[in-house]
């Protein structure tokens, strides 16, 4: 049980009076970021990462994933009292949610989200803490082919696990290398794509990335339905709570499928969102009447809400012990590492073993936070909504602004930005998926970095990704999920060609 | 109140406007173009195999190619007009011009801010939306934009010290 010593020492270090406080600070700044429209976990700690840069790494990440958890709370409060999702995945939370506030539930939905979401996110800080330390142990092994398969198989897994065309899938996913391409090659110094421009030579920033494809964006496509909040009240007191409470145990199971299915996807890069319709949808069809759900059932709630944080929770195990992230948010605490000066990885749990255990104490810290300040603060949060659009709108956009200015001081970066924002509103509106870009953005140099150093190592032979059982094996289930969509296509086709035959 | 005239411009259903067909072949095209980009610059650097290994353009030759095939195999469902939907609207004339009330005055922030520095943008920018989005005279919206400006100022500049864009107010200021 060497795990549950360290776990005592990350302890020591959350608990610093310090730290407790940036908790804190972080849990209600994520909760204001998941309520407001156009920030999300991912942009909203990309625009407060450059204002960490003079923090010791470990006070910084406690602060940003305690936004993160604040803003997975957040989202369930729009969700249920406006029927606006704050964040994509808790749009699955407005089925059931907001029925039961128009039935003036809103205090029982709220309470059951809540608590469903922080049970998600302990199982998923459960399994991170027993499971990441045994995945970092196994990785230490690997060397740059292992690298490469790993990478290859999470971004297969956005093509074999997507819902909408994998063809979508695959040319966001390259958009996003190329960029990550643009400026200076490390290993040669040669100027890669920025066809003569001076300021194409810093490459694209993936901050200022996140800040324009999920916030601009997100704030073009609010506008199109004129946007108004028209919202229920929001009422908690403590009967309401323990009255919820006292119903929860009899949802148990629902709940422990639904963190099951949730950590899941969050450690395959397909996230947060998937896995909250995924539980949702299973819950319906797993229950006794499913033509009750939809108006108003309180284990439409639990199931969505205990998905959806356990895999935001789980899609920091892999971004911990391999380096490669599970979520976009997780992306951004990624390059947050980077900056800090950390090298993510394995090599994390062996050399900063104060900042890996600090992390995880805070995990468990942080939710305990989120949930209480959820629970007592929920009307003030709500109240937000009430403030006119056009003001929310405009200090977004100025939140933005300098949020992509300050990332290296560049006001062409606030350009970049606003192109940004375009090209995520179009590519939002025809269903190309935004997650794969902003995961090639940010990997795309480590990427590119293991594919040549295995290159050198076997002199140019593409066999050396198969070259053991280890990198072959993470290699195969990539292809296989790769072709798995080219495959269930072929299987269609064939069925179709022989159902008509059969019937002519 | 949470009213404003965004309310009475609210969609109207079967507007005419963009097709999805025809920004679906848009944006493909566009992709495809970005894909080739990278092929010719990829070309030009060198896609073999160098004294460092693989040369500076092998991995981007290889991925504008899959950019650009993926991008021009999503042009076949659309070109046949099997896509579900490609009759539907992308955006109609007057969502459009909701999207422009917002993204017009932002274009112009952001190319005023090199001029102006942020502060003085960004309260402009809050004021102009609270007048001309929603219904509030000058005498809410001036003292709105300013305070914008002031605690913006007084939080990165006074209290996390992070140096912003500025123009000529501040300097008349004396910052």
């Amino acid at each position: 049980m060497e795990e549950l010593g360290l776990l005592m020492q990350g302890f020591s270090v959350a608990l610093q009076p310090g730290n407790m406080l940036l908790m804190l600070v972080g849990v209600v700044l994520g909760v204001l970021i998941g309520v407001l429209p156009g920030l999300g976990g991912a942009n909203g700690i990309a625009i407060l990462l450059p204002l960490t840069f003079a923090m010791p790494p470990v006070s910084a990440v406690i602060m940003l994933s305690c936004i993160y958890w604040g803003a997975l709370f957040g989202g369930a409060i729009t969700s249920i009292l406006f029927n606006i999702p704050g964040e994509p995945w808790s749009v699955a939370t407005t089925f059931d949610g907001y029925p039961m506030a128009q039935q003036g539930r809103a205090g029982e939905a709220l309470t059951a989200a809540f608590t469903s979401s922080f049970i998600g996110a302990f199982v998923a800080v459960v399994l991170i803490t027993f499971v990441a330390p045994v995945i970092a142990g196994f990785a230490l092994r690997f060397g740059p082919p292992e690298f490469f398969a790993v990478m290859f198989l999470s971004f297969a897994c956005f093509v074999g696990m997507s819902r909408g065309s994998p063809l979508k899938t695959i040319a966001a996913m390259m958009l996003g290398f190329l960029l990550a391409a643009v400026g200076m090659d490390t290993v040669t110094g040669q100027l890669r794509m920025t066809f003569g421009s001076e300021e194409m030579i810093r490459g694209f920033d993936f901050l200022v990335a996140v800040i324009g494809l999920f916030g601009i964006s997100e704030i073009l496509c609010s506008i199109e339905d004129g946007l108004r909040f028209k919202g229920q009240r929001a009422k908690i007191d403590l009967k309401v709570v323990l009255r919820t409470w006292a119903e929860m145990p009899r949802h148990a199971f629902l709940a422990a499928r639904s963190a099951l299915i949730g950590c899941w996807m969050g450690i395959t890069p397909a996230g947060a969102t998937p896995a909250s319709f995924m539980s949702y949808g299973v819950a319906r069809r797993m229950a006794k009447d499913p033509n009750e759900f939809g108006r108003g059932r309180i284990e439409g709630v639990i199931a969505p809400e205990t998905a959806a944080h356990a895999a935001g929770t789980s899609a920091l195990l892999p971004m911990l012990t391999l380096g490669v992230p599970g979520s976009p948010t997780a992306a951004v605490l990624l390059g947050g590492l980077i900056m800090w000066g950390l090298q993510p990885g394995p090599m994390l749990f062996v050399e900063q073993k104060d900042f890996v255990w600090g992390l995880i104490a805070s995990m468990y810290l942080g939710n305990i936070a989120g949930l209480l300040v959820v629970l007592v603060a929920v009307p003030w949060f709500a109240a937000i909504l009430r403030v006119p659009f056009p003001i929310i709108a405009a200090l977004i956009l100025t939140v933005c602004a300098i949020g992509a200015y300050t990332v290296s001081n560049a006001e062409f970066d606030i350009v970049l930005m606003l192109v940004f924002g375009i090209v995520g509103y179009v590519m939002k509106k025809l269903d190309y998926p935004l997650a794969p870009l902003v995961l090639a953005l940010v990997l795309g140099d480590r990427t590119e970095e293991a594919f040549r150093q295995s290159l050198l190592l076997s002199e140019g032979n593409l066999g050396i990704f198969f070259h053991n059982w280890l990198s072959g094996g993470i290699m195969a289930l990539g292809v296989t999920l790769l072709l798995w969509p080219a495959l269930t296509w072929l299987r269609g086709v064939l069925a179709g060609s022989f159902g008509r035959a059969r019937a002519a | 109140m949470s009213s404003t005239t965004l309310d009475i411009a609210a969609p109207i259903r079967g507007a005419q406007g963009v097709t999805r067909g025809a920004a679906e072949v848009a944006t493909s095209l566009t992709l495809a173009m970005v894909g080739a980009a990278a092929i010719w610059d990829s070309l030009r650097l060198g896609i073999g195999w160098g004294a460092e290994g693989p040369q500076s353009g092998t991995f981007p030759f290889w991925i504008g190619l899959l950019l650009a095939g993926a991008s021009l195999a999503n042009l076949v469902p659309v070109m046949r007009g099997k896509n579900a939907g490609a009759e539907a609207m992308f955006v109609t004339w007057p969502q459009l011009r909701l999207v422009l009330s917002v993204l017009v005055p932002t274009i112009v922030y952001v190319a005023a801010i090199p001029l102006t520095g942020i502060y003085a943008a960004s309260a402009t920018l809050v004021a102009y939306f609270m007048m001309r989005l929603g219904e509030f005279t000058w005498r809410s919206a001036i003292p709105a934009g300013v305070a914008t400006a002031v605690v913006a100022f007084a939080t990165f500049e006074i209290w996390f010290l992070v140096g912003l864009p500025k123009g000529p107010v501040e300097d008349l200021l004396g910052f």
